[in-house]
């Protein structure tokens, strides 16, 4: 099936006044495609925290839109450092956020456990050493 | 209670979104941890919070809150202002502390974003 939009935002490491543009962009694409209430609320929510992952965890990376007629897409991808112990992570309140971080109001600990919760899918994969990627799709009604 | 008996009840100041105080509230919730008001907020809401930067207002804006209240006199700087100005946000500025400022509101009846209070077996 064609895409009805897609879209790749590139996501710096570290670039704590940035993190969020690209969620933001995401929320106002769909919302112009007619996209509204729960779901749009859902894909914000876990675009946002994915997207201030890739800032606050990774060495860089991307994150990708892809919209179906009856589904969203997100696919966050980073170049590094993977996830030693992924069921750790998924854990609500484990964190190796810095102090940058948690002095902005994250590093809770909650951003994976919530995007499986918001998404339809979710699935990860992690390689130390080679990256991180997150796959999360919505179910437009 | 309209986001104006807010402002009245916590004598703030009105930052941004003049022209919609008279948007009904019923609920709020109160936190620095911008996780946790991401993980627990469904619904167009008030969020209190004694923390000023971006993701205060993008968290906000991902969430479509309809109010945000500084405690304790901050007043956000331009650029997050004006972020918030873009997403039509309403801003407000109280000289109470977080605490007081909820006290205050829940005793002329607004009420906490609704979480369950029972506790789960999984709950170690
Ligand atoms: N893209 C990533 N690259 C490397 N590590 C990550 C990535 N995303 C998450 N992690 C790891 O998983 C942990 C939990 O993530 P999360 O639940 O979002 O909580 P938080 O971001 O508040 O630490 C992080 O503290 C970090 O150790
Ligand atoms: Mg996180």
């Amino acid at each position: 099936m064609d895409a009805l939009i897609q879209n790749t935002y590139p996501v710096k490491a570290a670039d704590y006044t940035s993190a969020g543009r690209a969620s933001a962009d995401i929320k106002r694409r769909l919302k112009q495609l007619g996209v509204s209430g729960d779901v749009l609320r859902r894909v914000a929510v876990a675009s946002y925290e994915v997207e201030l992952n890739l800032v606050i965890h990774s060495e860089g990376g991307e994150l990708e839109l892809a919209v179906f007629p009856d589904r969203v897409q997100l696919v966050s991808s980073d170049v590094g450092p993977g996830i030693p112990d992924l069921s750790l992570a998924m854990k609500e309140g484990w964190s190796t956020a810095n102090d940058e971080a948690r002095s902005l109001g994250f590093g809770a600990g909650m951003g994976l456990p919530n995007m499986k919760r918001n998404a339809d899918d979710f699935a990860i994969e992690s390689e130390v050493g080679k990256g991180t990627v997150i796959t999360m799709g919505f179910r437009l009604a | 209670m309209t986001i104006q008996d807010m402002v009245d009840i916590l004598k703030a100041r009105v930052l941004l979104g003049e022209d919609k105080l008279d948007t009904p509230v019923y609920t709020a919730c109160c936190s620095d941890l911008m996780s946790d008001v991401l993980a627990f907020v469904d619904e167009k809401t008030v969020l209190i919070t004694g923390l000023s930067n971006p993701h205060v207002v993008r968290t906000s804006e991902m969430l479509d809150l309809k109010c945000l209240v500084f405690a304790r006199g901050k007043v956000p700087g331009p650029d997050i202002l004006e972020s918030a100005a873009e997403q039509g946000l309403v801003v407000i500025s109280t000289k109470a502390t977080a605490f007081t400022a909820c006290g205050l509101l829940y005793e002329a009846g607004l009420r906490g974003v609704p979480v369950p209070m029972e506790w789960n077996t999984e709950d170690a």
